[in-house]
């Protein structure tokens, strides 16, 4: 048999192929032009660097081994791998096979997806030969081992370490249904030629002359080499508008995020290509405690991504979500979809709350020139404890120190962006900064997390920004004679803002242990759970946030601490709602009670005594 | 012409009656339709009195009252100091979602009914 004799089998593949080569350069140089012209001068500086070459290694070991989808559950890990890295070896394997075969090194493309259909009696008369039929065979049944635990994963998705799967839109559907028969119609026609032809790998041999003594091989054989074109044509035709774009978009993410672009206040094309490259693999809903705890379904980063990706999103969607950050971090493909969901809070929101301007003679605050000056925040002001223990060891450590919001009336602005008020936030940043510039202090002590982040991220002050369980822990290293170790047993909870949102994990737990007995919980560190409080969420209801801070105080008390500590005092206000047998305190208060009795000077009493003798 | 009793030294109001009947409660229904907790309000004032904008202006208790008369005019200065702090709505003793029910009536008031 040779090409002249049926051909026209081949045109759905490359009708579909020709479709995807035409279509995705067009649709990311579009998506190119909406950037801004400092990220394309950035590509432009970055393309010929090294930078490149680290991203070639990520988009390695990121889109075709999934390295952090293995971190999260191993078989999950091995599903997208087979998938993804045994196609890709299924490609690079046939193409060198074919070259070496046909010794021409520019075939048409089709000849080697279609190699044994042109080849069948292609018998290996040599060690090389025998070679790549057994590894063709062996990479087939590497994909195919992965498309069976892809359809297990359908019907039984804990297996692969998932609550639940994705629910999936009619493009998703589509797409999915010719992925799936791509790989057993491969199979069905490379068994039925090598069935036909008795010539083949160990594997589509074997199951070729099984084939063969059941079924009229001769007739299937050019309906089944069809029926795998088309759904090779299908799935590409498919896949731009479906999930399924993410296969070649996530490469072009990475390689633009190591070239330094980033996501921005206002959506441009950068957000297009995170938008796409959103396999909906749905991780993060997995880790969202909005569905785990609350029974709340729609909202997830991977239904926000999909609808704002097919132009359905509604604000609901957008508000309801706590920020707690879980989703980024567990993201295989590191979308900032935090950034995504406050890029369209703020274009619905921003119009709706004006810049706020506060007369000067209101603004509260003792300059101090040089010292301390410690902003408490909102939060600090709902639990004064807080602040008074913060001031307790202030002055016993004798730290010159102000506290700009003394009389309250205050805010740091992060509420308000968070909600997408962005003009009002920046004018609150604004006179906040002056006020801080006008008090001369050589750092800011900040005892909320919430207000840290703003401070860091959004703020440009001259001066050192520190949160308090930092700040204490350079202080009792430098004054060890100040605390003693209580010996309580005690668990931390990490706070979204102060762990994954300004990654401050280990200063606070190094402070803990020198006063007292740390226990580990089983949500640590990047895993931590969100105490349900969060100002981020507009939309959830009192009585969903009650249930989101149970299940998070349930597994902080589970090692039956004696007290729980926090770092943040909107923790410690959500966490103190409701009857609690272990009490939640501050990282500050917990410090404080650890405190060495203060030594009164002693004063020499001159009586009677003392007059006599002398 | 100055009003009669300008004389006395003391000037009485208008009376601020309405008709609750014919008020356009409108703006409150929807509001309550996206935070159905906002009916469980005492009017207790904690959130007036922890609130970090208390001093510009912000007074959502008045607010309130305001909507259930359906006097919408003076809404927006109540509501626009508002910084979204969240103090409000963890101080409420009736659970009341104070921030979401500013957030949604700071942008119901910038889009048409």
């Amino acid at each position: 048999m040779n090409l002249s004799d049926h051909p026209f089998f081949v045109w759905p593949f490359v009708a579909g192929m020709a479709f995807l080569c035409i279509y995705l350069p067009a649709v990311y140089l579009k998506w190119l032009r909406k950037t801004s012209a400092r990220d394309r001068k950035k590509i432009s500086a970055a393309i010929f660097s090294v930078k490149t070459i680290r991203a070639i290694r990520e988009i390695f070991s990121e889109c075709l081994l999934h390295r952090r989808i293995f971190r999260f559950n191993p078989t999950l890990g091995y599903m997208h791998m087979s998938l993804a890295f045994g196609w890709f070896l299924l490609i690079v394997v046939g193409k060198t096979e074919t070259m070496l075969y046909t010794r021409d090194g520019f075939n048409p493309p089709y000849l080697p997806v279609f190699f044994k259909y042109f080849y069948p009696d292609h018998i290996p008369a040599n060690f090389k030969g025998l070679f790549f039929l057994t590894l063709m065979d062996l990479l087939l049944l590497f994909v195919l081992s992965g498309l069976t635990l892809a359809i297990f994963k359908r019907f039984k998705s804990k297996f692969l370490g998932m609550k639940k799967s994705t629910r999936h839109i009619l493009p998703d559907r589509i797409a999915l249904t010719f992925l799936w028969l791509i790989f057993p119609l491969r199979w069905l026609a490379e068994s039925l030629t090598s069935g036909v032809y008795n010539a083949g790998g160990f594997f589509t041999l074997s199951s070729g002359r099984a084939l063969a003594s059941l079924l009229p091989a001769e007739q299937l054989l050019l309906p089944a080499w069809w029926a795998y074109s088309i759904a090779l044509g299908g799935f590409f035709v498919a896949l731009p508008f479906s999930r399924y774009m993410h296969i070649f978009t996530e490469a072009a993410l990475i390689l633009l995020k190591h070239w330094g672009v980033k996501t921005t206040q206002r959506a441009n094309g950068y957000t297009d290509f995170e938008i796409h490259s959103c396999s909906r693999c749905g991780i993060c809903a997995n880790v969202c405690q909005l569905s785990a705890d609350a029974g709340i379904n729609h909202s997830q980063a991977v239904y926000f991504l999909r609808d704002l990706r097919y132009n359905r999103l509604q604000p609901e969607t957008a508000e309801n979500c706590l920020f707690c950050g879980r989703c980024s971090a567990a993201c295989p493909v590191d979308i900032q979809v935090d950034d995504i969901r406050l890029q369209q809070r703020t274009n619905r929101a921003n119009r709706c709350a004006p810049a706020i301007r506060r007369p000067a003679a209101q603004l509260p605050g003792t300059p101090e020139t040089g010292g301390v000056l410690y902003f408490a925040g909102c939060m600090t002001h709902l639990t004064p404890s807080v602040k008074e223990a913060i001031r307790t060891i202030l002055n016993r450590a004798d730290v010159k120190f102000s506290i700009l919001d003394e009389a309250g009336g205050i805010c740091c602005g992060r509420p308000a962006m968070q909600a997408g008020f962005r003009q009002q936030a920046e004018s609150i940043i604004q006179q906040t900064t002056e006020m801080i510039l006008r008090s001369e202090a050589s750092l800011l002590l900040v005892s909320c997390p919430i207000c840290y982040k703003v401070f860091n991220e959004e703020y440009q002050l001259p001066i050192p920004v520190k949160h308090h369980s930092v700040f204490f822990k350079e202080l009792a290293a430098a004054k060890p004679e100040l605390f003693k170790n209580s010996r309580k047993r005690i668990t931390y909870h990490d706070s979204c803002e102060l762990g994954r949102g300004s990654g401050i994990y280990e200063e606070p737990r190094e402070l803990l242990r020198r006063v007292a007995h740390l226990v580990p919980t089983a949500h640590e560190r990047e895993d931590a759970l969100c105490c349900g409080g969060s100002l981020a969420n507009l939309a959830i209801s009192p009585a969903q946030r009650d249930l989101i801070t149970d299940t998070a105080y349930e597994q902080l008390i589970a090692p039956a601490p004696d007290y729980v500590v926090t770092s943040c005092p909107m923790c410690k206000k959500t966490f103190s709602k409701g009857k609690r047998d272990i009490p939640v305190v501050d990282i500050a208060e917990a410090l404080q009670m650890a405190l060495t009795p203060e030594e009164k000077p002693v004063r020499v009493k001159v009586g009677k005594k003392a007059e006599v003798l002398a | 012409m100055k009003p009669a009793n300008d004389k006395w030294g003391f000037r009485a109001e208008g009376s601020e009656q309405i008709n609750l009947d014919k008020a356009d409660s409108s703006l409150y229904r929807r509001l309550l339709n996206r935070e159905p907790g906002f009916a469980a309000c005492l009017f207790c004032g904690s959130c007036r009195a922890t609130c970090t904008s208390g001093n510009e202006g912000m007074n959502f208790r008045l607010a309130h009252l305001l909507l259930q008369r359906g006097e919408t005019a003076r809404l927006k200065s109540l509501t626009d100091p508002c910084l979204l702090c969240g103090k409000c709505t963890l101080v409420c003793p009736r659970n009341v979602n104070i921030r979401a029910v500013v957030y949604n009536l700071k942008i119901m008031l910038h889009e048409p009914f």
